[in-house]
């Protein structure tokens, strides 16, 4: 690529963000989109122009002017598609902010603006220190969108979040200045064939755990999840769930992984402990919820486990698996944020008690919602069901133990989510007002049916999706092999009978 | 060297001190009302101070140094004196009436200052910082008929006596055990180990510089006095003495005692935590911006010893960053500030008088927005560089735990940070202030803002040569 596309994206919507302070309400709206979706078209040219299977690392640019770190920036496939999942995400964020958000308009959009240039930042760095920053600032627009725009709890959410986040990735940042110490460099994919140290490695590794923890969430450290969740606008919400989550398995991908491989091995029980915890324990949290929004937040954080459970069994299944549920969770917690923006919008409440039989009065909207009900539930053929399917079969190599309660959460996974959308869409309604509703408006379908194509898209044929990653997956495992932990699955390769020879042959055709 | 080159040394104190006894006698005959000519000539006596910079040398037998270390700390102080001489005139002109001897205070507080970098003796040393405190005392309660900054200068005379005591007393167990009072001669007589006089010797010099650069447990007066002084006043308090003092402090660790880093590096890392943590929580309950200001200064000064503790010339260099983005985050937050005016003028201290402020003056909160992220050290503003490189420092020294704590406590640190931002975007607008009417202080609040965003970034190859230069010069 002769220009700077990488630069451009980040550039353009801070410039965008700028810009609208200065418009009005309605020019803003206009704005904003228009700048989302130009971002969009660049994600497609982004990823049309990824050579998959060329070098690693593509589009790649540095410019030294900062002294000490530079500005470079680069990207593999897996960044490329946590990208285009940010991009895809971010019109429609300002579609579902269109009438919901009436005060302070201009300042709103340029906080989206902001945030997706610090997303495809935080994607795009290769220089750790810039990657710190961009990973930080993010802090900045969450915290004013949270607490400006949020619901009545907004204050409390708001310092939630930013504290908690922000006492992670300090920790993170001494490790990182150790680190540009001992390797002499600040360049990501150098550091990530860098060997550090053994005994070091816990340290660091744990430092970045702290940072990166607290962003998937895992338990015990998820609760400002909810409280964020609830308070933000919906918009707020699908972004949160959708692409900022993503950064902490990003996070382990890019870091922890390959950059402390010994330790990473040798903490495995900590994260599986943790998100075996997680996918049980926030699973029958989830089951109780009585508000909408945080049931699905206690979701995104069972889901999430399924994510740092695939990472650590240190093999291609488990890994693959877990970007696809990155993948497909952004697609679908986003899409069931917005399903309850939708009601939320016309009723102003987000109790689940105060719903009730809306495949009634709006059937289009009921259909939409079981769609990624569904697709949340795991059901085969959606998104989430290959990345799930992909992370239990590499947790079951590494762990079997670690498959069979994680496997539990797909059943509890079903059951309050079922249970949810029984209580809102069948049954009597809970009131008149209830029962008046109307069905999703055309701006409603616009934000909604683009990630249901999408959800179906993944389901149906992940090839796309997981193409451009297998090679990273490849050299981060090549990283890992000296290192991995030993699985008790016991496999153990089988050797073809003579009179099969067809079938064998036919099955390695596969 | 002959007196003539030791005075051609001393050129920028010189016109200075020239420039201070002319605009007194203008001063003296013609009144109150020659004031804003008197600041203007304060202004160009500083900017012809910074111009004739740039000699190095050691003048008056060892009595004075200029070098790439005060050559680069003296445009900072001159820099924050001239703008404190900015913002005076509207404030005084609407709270009191103007007075002809504010900038000449400044001049001379600034000559002691001059004094206090450029030291390379002990005597030299305390004869600057007197000369500093003395006009400082006579600053902080400028306002006569304010009980509050009469009670100001009055703790801060007070205290700074007693402190300056303590110091004497430390300076002069140094000379007594090492028999000189050269900071050169000092360093020699620890280098063979430190006996205990030595150390109550150090200990005490650290315990009284402790206290101009307002660090714990030395502190306790900064609240009072920034709260007390008038706002232009503590605005200069909170920049151009802490550039001085920890500038001295910085000179006479590495030169004076920098063969016994262990005996005093022990002691900076507790004073630099106690004051991170201190300066964090203390700033918590405050509803007053001024006093919220003291204690976020205390938990900087926290900062900047986390860099000098690591005795390093990294160290060094980093504690001269952190000085100069956290000069500029002080100009620019004590600008806003002063903004803060009822309808009718009156200026407010309290903190929920900002509640709103983004809808009533988005500019302003914006400004104010940054400064207070840029305090917390939350990039990509300035601020955080400056958090960046000390804590680099500390970890290239091997002060792991240093660096962990204190990296973890500026969290705390965050949360006042982020309640001003919270009052002003949060909540609902409290009764308009005075619109902005100055273009000095919009100026200086726009300049400020614009270094320390991230714009600011690309002054950084720059500011950290110009830093390491200064740096090597003492080692």
């Amino acid at each position: 690529m002769s220009y700077p596309i990488l630069s451009i994206m980040i550039l353009l919507p801070i410039a965008a963000a700028i810009l609208t302070l200065f418009l009005t309400a309605q020019a803003a709206r206009w704005a904003a989109l228009g700048t989302t979706l130009g971002l969009f078209g660049l994600g497609v040219a982004l990823w049309h122009g990824f050579d998959v299977g060329g070098p690693q690392w593509q589009f790649v640019e540095n410019a030294p002017i900062f002294g000490r770190f530079s500005w470079a920036l680069g990207i593999d496939g897996i960044a490329l598609m946590l990208i285009v999942l940010s991009v895809f995400l971010m019109p429609i964020c300002i579609l579902a902010s269109w009438t919901s958000i009436e005060k302070r308009v201009p300042e709103y959009m340029a906080a989206f603006l902001l945030m997706e240039a610090l997303m495809i930042g935080v994607f795009s760095a290769q220089d750790m220190f810039l990657f710190y920053i961009f990973f930080e600032a993010g802090l900045i627009p969450m915290y004013l969108i949270i607490g400006i725009w949020g619901g009545a709890d907004r204050i409390k959410a708001s310092y939630k979040f930013f504290l908690y986040t922000l006492f992670g990735s300090l920790l993170m940042l001494v490790a990182m200045l150790w680190m540009s110490r001992e390797a002499g460099t600040t360049d990501i994919p150098s550091l990530m064939q860098y060997n550090f140290p053994v005994e070091a490695q816990t340290w660091l590794f744990l430092a970045f755990f702290a940072s990166f923890a607290v962003k998937v969430p895992m338990w015990p450290v998820h609760t400002w999840l909810p409280d964020a969740h609830v308070q933000a606008p919906t918009a707020g919400s699908v972004i949160l769930a959708g692409v900022l989550l993503k950064m902490g398995g990003y996070g382990f991908i890019r870091f922890s992984l390959p950059m402390f491989p010994e330790a990473s091995a040798g903490l495995v029980w900590l994260v599986f402990g943790m998100s075996m915890v997680a996918v049980v324990y926030t699973s029958l949290v989830a089951l109780v919820q009585q508000d909408m929004k945080k049931l699905i937040a206690y979701s995104s954080v069972a889901h999430m486990a399924f994510v740092t459970i695939g990472l650590f069994a240190f093999n291609r299944q488990g890994i693959e698996g877990a970007l696809m549920v990155m993948l497909a969770h952004g697609l679908v917690s986003g899409a069931l944020f917005l399903c309850v923006g939708v009601i939320y919008d016309r009723l102003h409440a987000r109790e689940i008690a105060r719903y009730g039989g809306l495949s009634n009065n709006m059937p289009y909207y009921a259909l939409f919602f079981l769609f990624f009900t569904m697709a949340s539930v795991g059901l085969p053929g959606l998104a989430n069901f290959v990345g799930e399917f992909l992370a239990l079969v590499g947790a079951y190599e590494a762990n079997s133990w670690v498959a069979a309660v994680a496997t539990t959460g797909i059943i509890l996974g079903a059951a309050y989510m079922l249970y949810l959308y029984r209580r809102v869409a069948f049954g009597a309604p809970a009131g008149e007002d209830t029962a008046a509703m109307r069905d999703i408006s055309a701006r409603e379908w616009l934000t909604l049916a683009p990630i249901a194509a999408a959800t179906l898209w993944m389901g149906v044929y992940p090839e796309s999706f997981l193409a451009p990653m297998r090679n990273d997956v490849t050299s981060l495992l090549v990283r890992l092999e000296s290192a991995a932990p030993a699985g008790d699955a016991q496999l153990k390769k089988g050797s073809p009978k003579a009179d099969a020879h067809h079938e064998a042959a036919h099955g390695e055709a596969h | 060297m002959s007196i003539i080159d030791s005075l051609m040394l001393t050129l920028p104190e010189l016109v200075l001190t020239g420039a201070a006894l002319i605009l007194m006698l203008v001063a003296a005959f013609a009144g109150d009302r020659a004031t804003r000519l008197i600041n203007a000539g304060a202004i160009a006596a500083l900017i012809g101070a910074t111009l004739v910079l740039g000699r190095e040398g050691v003048g008056f037998d060892g009595l004075y140094t200029a070098d790439a270390f005060s050559n680069f700390t003296k445009p900072l102080i001159y820099l924050a004196a001239g703008v404190s001489i900015l913002l005076s005139t509207r404030f005084f002109a609407a709270e009191e009436r103007l007075r002809a001897e504010y900038s000449v205070l400044i001049l001379l507080a600034t000559i002691g200052m001059g004094m206090m970098v450029s030291a390379s003796n002990l005597l030299t040393l305390y004869v600057g910082l007197e000369m500093q405190s003395l006009a400082a005392y006579v600053l902080a309660s400028f306002m006569r008929k304010d009980a509050r900054s009469a009670e100001a200068g009055l703790k801060y005379f007070v205290l700074g006596a007693l402190a300056s005591g303590i110091l004497l007393y430390g300076i002069s167990l140094l000379y007594g055990f090492s028999g000189t009072i050269d900071y050169h001669g000092v360093a020699k007589g620890l280098a063979d180990g430190v006996n205990m006089g030595e150390l109550f010797g150090i200990v005490f010099v650290l315990a009284g510089l402790s206290f101009k650069i307002a660090a714990v447990p030395f502190h306790m007066w900064t609240p009072d006095v920034y709260e007390g002084a008038p706002t232009p006043v503590t605005a200069y308090f909170g920049t151009a003495p802490k550039v001085a003092a920890v500038a001295l402090l910085v000179r006479v660790s590495i030169e004076a005692m920098g063969s016994a880093v262990e005996s005093w590096q022990q002691i900076l890392i507790f004073t630099s935590l106690a004051s991170i943590i201190l300066g964090a929580v203390g700033a918590i309950g405050q509803t007053n911006i001024k006093r919220l200001l003291a204690y976020s200064s205390i938990n900087n000064v926290g900062f900047v010893l986390v860099g000098l503790a690591a005795g390093t010339e990294a160290g060094v260099a980093a504690t001269l960053t952190y000085m100069v983005i956290y000069v500029l985050m002080t100009l620019g937050s004590f600008a806003c500030v002063l903004q803060m005016r009822t309808a009718d003028g009156v200026h407010v201290e309290d903190i929920q008088s900002l509640s709103g402020l983004s809808r009533r003056q988005p500019a302003l909160a914006a400004a104010f927005a940054i400064f207070m992220f840029s305090l917390a050290g939350i990039p990509p503003l300035l601020g955080f560089w400056a958090k960046f490189v000390v804590f680099d420092a500390a970890v290239a020294a091997g002060l792991m735990p240093l660096a962990a704590i204190g990296i973890a406590a500026s969290t705390i640190g965050a949360f006042y940070y982020l309640k001003i931002v919270k009052i002003m975007y949060f909540d609902e607008p409290a009764e308009a202030y005075h619109p902005v009417t100055s273009y000095v202080e919009s100026g200086v609040i726009a300049l400020t803002a614009v270094a320390v965003s991230p714009i600011g970034y690309l002054a950084i190859p720059m500011l950290g040569a110009a830093t390491a230069v200064a740096a090597k010069a003492l080692f």
